[in-house]
């Protein structure tokens, strides 16, 4: 109940519209119960002879019209009467449909435009640890499980609730001994309903899993398809998926067994509750203690009832996991939210890139990923860093940019601490280019203006300067190619040269290269790096490469390893020391000195 | 082709069906038991009114009770009937779905395994999964229960009608005065509802694609700070989402009620055309009973059938896609006599399978992919066994394509590849492909553990065995410091491991089944440093005695091969040893210049400094 009470948080401007859809609901279901009343009066007192015993209401209004007589020569009038209710009802069922549609749907969006931010704005720190399968089923399954709950199923069971109790008024009202009768089952069905579905929860789940194997299989072997042709694989995978394949279909069936025993017997049960009705009543009636026309009425209600009864066990079962559904997302919406506000806010003016950093130290769950760095960084100059996998650099470049915040030490960019600024204002100074660059199913130019659509003028130069030019002009589609699934696939390298792209295009004063450049052939890193320091000369860089040959360039090299700074200096003096960095340049020229 | 596959007709294509009717055709005695068991699930619907009328007439209008025990048992009777027929309905429909599900599946999976490399090429395989699973649960479901609802509703239809002329033909016409107008608008509806709905998955599926995004790209979004931007985006296609759905659920919600009036419309007539009726004498109390019932019953078949017409229109699409892919013929198959002696991808005769020595070569090729530019023109190359060859080149000369030929990913377009000095085209393909040790340049990994994944290329390989080949790669050592070493997982696509890592054991792999033939494409690049030079060490041992073909853009791991082939735009352009390429001071002389140039500059520099 709680996550219905959370649901209307989320219909902000539609919740009265939507507790409304009850009200329509339970107008539609009181005008439907009045068609039986009316076929019953028909039947038992103007076609048949028993006396008219209407409402005194209806009595003191229309008295003088409602005789047998009259309305003997006038049939027509109930069945115009029953058009009018069912056209009524119908009023009521459409604006139910319509009201509980808006609010889930509302509902829906403003849920989803929350998640959506949420983790646009979630701290970096959760992105790393995070299972990116898990979040989409939560942000797309769990919350449509959630909107399909309040659309259909909450006012299903609102409906059912409604009747019931309606229909246990009006019957009452007829004869005491056939209500009890007619409602014997109602107990028993609804019971069996919710027994039912608790227990098929287990055969639900392991369908579902034998689908889910069943999937990743297939996805494997097509994504892998290469291998499987490689080393003629084929007659094994199609073993593979043949067992999983099978294993799905009986697992499926098993469950479709078991929903065949429910159905076959809930439909008895509600047949042996029509024959109890039809054989008691007709006992009742040849006593004359109940008139042909309210057993019209026993037999169409109990008609009426027993299905929304089945429905409601089943719904109730499937509450929980709305419920379920609710907890998952809201474990997201816990989650803290990166804090932003800060100095240069308004995105006003520019840094100039003179970057201090002492003391430096970071440590993640316990361990020491950072360990008292310290270096100084005018503007204009140029960092290269070198380090083995683990050495901490990408951390390194996390801290400058406030994706991760140091603990220890500090930081001064223009003299200001960097934990003053802004985050946004920052990642606009500092532009971060990471070795796996992520690309938008968007096309290539989209991609590359994404950081700064009002510099769509700069795109030529920094799309020479990342020598992407060339590969653009090889697509059919120029700049307008669309990338990612429904495009073409560009290769790491290329992707690496439309990550450099479009952070030149934002002009930031400092440039970060994570390594950048690792999947790019030779000769292309040196015509960037060449045309880079003739166009972008200006900037603060740092550069992490693992080829001696980019970092050479630089006006000071740090040496990383497991988070220390282990040699610092340039090309030259670093050549002469033993350490990571001549070994590497030994295995690299290698060809060269042997 | 493709376009073809993505079109969605509007009206039903009954040779499609007809197609698609031949698959359930193992199932035959299913179908006819389903459709003998609805016809009698219908039947019983549609006289249980029936009942009520008599026990009206004969019990309370009369107030006379003899025969109700009789009358008693025969409805027991006909209800447990009718629940044993609702089970074995749900039974045999159940069946039919899920056993036919299954071997489309198989079907398509089957034509994929053959297909060539051409045709992955051109399809995402996040497209050809939703055709495997989806389409096929949309097509198996529909022809299950779409047999299931069409029989019983149109059994149904007709025996209340029958029923009800039977009973009183001027009542009966009167009443079913709505019935088309009910059809009509049934059918209006349900094909606007699916639309709307078909439009509403669309959307959905692209918001997951949103979130998928958003999440994924999460870091990237972060460092261009791009995130309000997004979210925008994010909401004008929540917007769009949320008035799709809306309509859609207007239109469900316009038809429910629709369908309703009009049957009380039916009611209605009935009660007043009935009654008088009644008091004329014309008819009994329990006939009127029975046709308000009918009247209100015979709106279900009506609606059920609407809704397997729409239906089947749009599986259609799903059907049509994957009967084309069921369809697609490779375009690289073996000769009948080449299947006959050597078997066929899925069911080779490995026995018949002649040993290579691993003498390749290539006559008077010519290649092009599809429509484009020709690829390689009169290419000629003869190596010797055991010979390395090394490919050079820039992108787009065709380096790629010498691999994929050798490999019979793609056959030429003329010309002729002998190996053993046959023609290639007169064995079978996977004797060829299990005969080629590959290590590609995206090393794609199998989830399972990292033992599993080495004996993919060997099946019968022992325990030592893959230790060997661990060791001969220099694998074994960070297996070892793993975990649980050879028995780790490696997660799907292998992702729980480093590129560098994945590369070995696909090393690992390649090297297991002791192949004559080693293919290595650009399988060095992207990997850090020193792992390069452990790699440097695994490639000069594992190539030993092996017909090799290396792809590298790293000019030292070429420098060892005894052949190096420089091509440009298809064609050989220089060939020899490295120093004698050196010498020549031709195009390897300047792209090993280029690649060298300045670390001599500095080498220089340290020399006299």
């Amino acid at each position: 109940m709680t996550s219905i009470k959370l649901a209307l948080k989320y219909m902000t401007t539609k919740n009265i519209k939507y507790l409304s859809a009850f009200i329509a609901v339970g107008l539609a279901a009181i005008l439907m119960l009045l068609n039986p009343l009316i076929i019953k009066v028909t039947i038992d007192s103007v076609i048949g002879d028993d006396p008219l015993n209407l409402p005194t209401f209806i009595m003191n209004i229309f008295g003088d019209y409602l005789n047998r007589e009259s309305l003997l020569q006038q049939l027509w009038l109930p069945a115009l009467l029953i058009l009018l209710i069912t056209i009524l009802r119908g009023i009521f069922l459409y604006l139910k449909g319509k009201w509980a549609a808006e609010g889930a749907e509302e509902f829906a969006k403003n849920l989803r435009d929350e998640l959506f931010t949420h983790l646009q704005y979630l701290d970096f720190g959760y992105h790393l640890r995070k299972d990116t399968g898990d979040l989409i089923q939560r942000c797309t399954s769990d919350l449509d499980t959630i909107r399909r709950f309040l659309a259909i199923q909450l006012v299903e069971v609102g409906r059912a609730f409604f009747m019931l109790s309606v229909v246990l008024i009006i019957m009452l009202s007829l004869d005491i001994y056939m209500t009890i009768i007619s409602l014997l089952v109602v107990p028993i069905i609804f019971i069996f309903a919710y027994v039912f579905f608790q227990k098929v929860k287990v055969a639900f789940k392991a369908s579902d899993e034998a689908e889910a194997r069943l999937s990743t299989m297939i996805q494997e072997n097509l994504n892998g398809v290469q291998v499987v042709k490689a080393f003629a694989k084929q007659p094994e995978e199609k073993k593979k998926f043949v067992q999983r394949n099978n294993e799905h279909k009986d697992l499926t069936f098993h469950l479709i067994k078991l929903l065949a025993y429910y159905w076959s017997l809930s439909d008895f049960i509600c047949f042996v509750q029509i024959g109890i009705v039809l054989i008691a009543g007709s006992f009742r009636a040849a006593s004359g203690q109940l008139t042909l026309g309210s057993l019209v009425v026993f037999t169409t209600y109990i008609g009426m009832l027993l299905w929304p009864v089945r429905q409601t066990g089943r719904i109730l079962t499937d509450m929980g996991k709305a419920e379920i559904a609710f907890t998952r997302i809201n474990e997201i919406l816990a989650e803290p939210k990166e804090t932003y506000r800060g100095h240069g806010s308004k995105g006003q003016g520019k840094i100039s890139g003179h970057i201090v950093v002492q003391n430096l130290s970071y440590a993640y769950e316990d361990e020491l990923v950072l360990d008292d760095i310290s270096f100084e960084l005018k503007p204009g100059e140029k960092l290269g860093i070198l380090g083995t996998t683990g050495s901490g650099k990408s951390t390194l470049t996390y801290i400058l940019t406030r994706l991760l915040d140091y603990q220890k030490g500090s930081i001064k960019v223009d003299g200001q601490e960097l934990k003053e600024y802004d985050r946004g204002f920052i990642r606009n100074q500092i532009g971060l280019i990471l070795q796996e660059p992520f690309l938008f199913a968007k096309t290539i130019k989209e991609n590359i203006t994404i950081g700064a659509k009002e510099k769509e003028n700069l795109i030529d130069s920094a799309v020479e300067v990342a020598q992407l030019d060339k590969v653009i002009d090889e697509f059919r589609d120029q700049y307008q190619t669309a990338v990612g699934e429904k495009g073409v696939s560009l290769s790491g390298g290329q992707k690496q040269r439309l990550a450099i792209a479009r952070t030149l295009i934002k002009d930031t004063p400092v440039i970060i290269f994570d390594d950048s450049l690792s999947a790019v052939d030779t000769k292309t890193d040196y015509l960037i790096r060449e045309s880079l320091s003739e166009r972008y000369g200006d900037k603060t860089m740092i550069i992490i490469s693992h080829r001696i040959d980019t970092l050479a360039d630089t006006d000071q090299i740090l040496v990383m390893d497991r988070g220390e700074i282990v040699q610092r200096g340039k090309h030259e003096k670093l050549l002469t020391e033993s350490g990571l960095y001549s070994r590497t340049w030994k295995i690299q020229s290698q060809s060269e000195i042997d | 082709m493709k376009n073809k596959e993505k079109s969605f007709k509007k009206n039903i294509d009954l040779k499609l069906w007809k197609e698609i009717l031949l698959y359930s055709l193992p199932y035959k005695k299913i179908i006819i038991v389903l459709s003998a068991v609805m016809l009698l699930v219908a039947g019983i619907d549609a006289i249980l009114p029936l009942l009520t009328r008599y026990a009206i007439d004969n019990y309370i209008v009369t107030e006379d009770l003899t025969g109700l025990y009789g009358f008693s048992l025969i409805y027991l009777l006909i209800i447990v009937i009718q629940g044993i027929n609702i089970f074995a309905l749900i039974y045999f429909a159940g069946k039919l779905e899920t056993e036919m599900a299954a071997s489309i599946r198989e079907k398509a999976f089957d034509s994929l395994q053959g297909l060539s490399l051409s045709f992955y090429n051109e399809r995402p395989a996040g497209w050809l999964i939703a055709r495997l699973t989806s389409d096929v649960h949309k097509l198996s479901s529909i022809i299950s229960w779409g047999i299931v609802d069409f029989v019983w509703g149109s059994a149904m239809m007709v025996a209340i009608v029958f029923i009800m002329l039977r009973l009183n033909f001027r009542l009966a016409l009167i009443t079913l005065i709505v019935l088309p107008v009910l059809l009509i608008i049934s059918i209006y509806f349900q094909r606007k509802i699916l639309r709307e709905f078909r439009l509403v998955r669309k959307i959905n599926s692209k918001i997951t694609g949103a979130f998928n995004e958003g999440i994924i790209g999460a870091r990237t979004s972060k460092t261009l700070v791009i995130e309000e931007d997004n979210c925008d985006e994010f909401s004008g296609l929540t917007g769009k989402m949320a008035r799709s759905s809306i309509k859609a659920a207007i239109y469900s919600s316009l038809f429910l009620p629709s369908v309703l009036v009009l049957s009380s419309i039916g009611t209605g007539l009935a009660l007043w055309q009935g009654g008088e009726a009644v008091i004329q004498g014309a008819i009994t109390y329990g006939t009127l009973v029975a046709f308000i019932s009918y009247t209100v019953q015979f709106f279900e078949p009506v609606r059920e059938l609407a809704r397997v017409f729409a239906e089947l229109q749009s599986a259609q699409a799903a059907a049509e896609r994957i009967i084309s892919l069921i369809k697609t013929e490779s375009d690289i198959i073996d000769r009948e006599e080449v299947k006959e002696k050597y078997g066929s991808i899925l069911q080779p005769k490995k026995e018949n399978w002649p040993e290579i020595k691993g003498e390749i070569e290539f006559k008077k090729v010519y290649f092009k992919y599809n429509d484009q530019e020709e690829v390689l023109n009169n290419f000629n190359l003869k190596v010797a066994p055991g010979q390395k060859i090394a490919l050079v080149g820039e992108t787009g000369s065709g380096k790629s394509t010498i691999v994929n030929l050798l490999g019979r990913f793609y056959e030429p377009v003329s010309g002729e590849i002998l190996i053993d000095g046959v023609e290639y085209r007169n064995h079978s393909q996977s004797w060829l492909q299990s005969k080629i040790g590959y290590v590609l340049q995206d090393p794609h990994l199998f989830s399972g553990s990292i033992k599993e994944n080495i004996r993919y290329g060997f099946s019968e390989a022992t325990d030592r065995e893959i230790k060997e080949a661990a060791d001969l790669v220099q694998a074994t050592e960070f297996i070892e410091q793993l975990p649980a070493g050879f028995a780790t997982e490696v997660g799907e696509g292998g992702d729980l491991l480093s590129t560098g890592e994945k590369q070995l054991i696909s090393f690992a792999r390649a090297i297991i089944s002791n192949p004559a033939i080693f293919i290595l494409d650009e399988a060095t690049s992207s990997i850090d440093t020193e792992m390069e030079l452990v790699m440097q060490k695994a490639i000069n041992e594992v190539l030993k005695n092996r017909t090799s073909f290396i792809i590298a853009h790293r000019l030292s791991t070429i420098k060892n091969a005894d052949k190096i082939i420089v091509l440009k735009q298809g064609e050989i352009i220089e060939s020899g040893s490295h120093y004698q390429l050196l010498d020549r001071k031709g195009y390897y002389y300047a792209l090993y210049q280029n690649q060298f140039y300045r670390g001599r500059e500095r080498q220089k520099q340290r020399i006299t400094s």
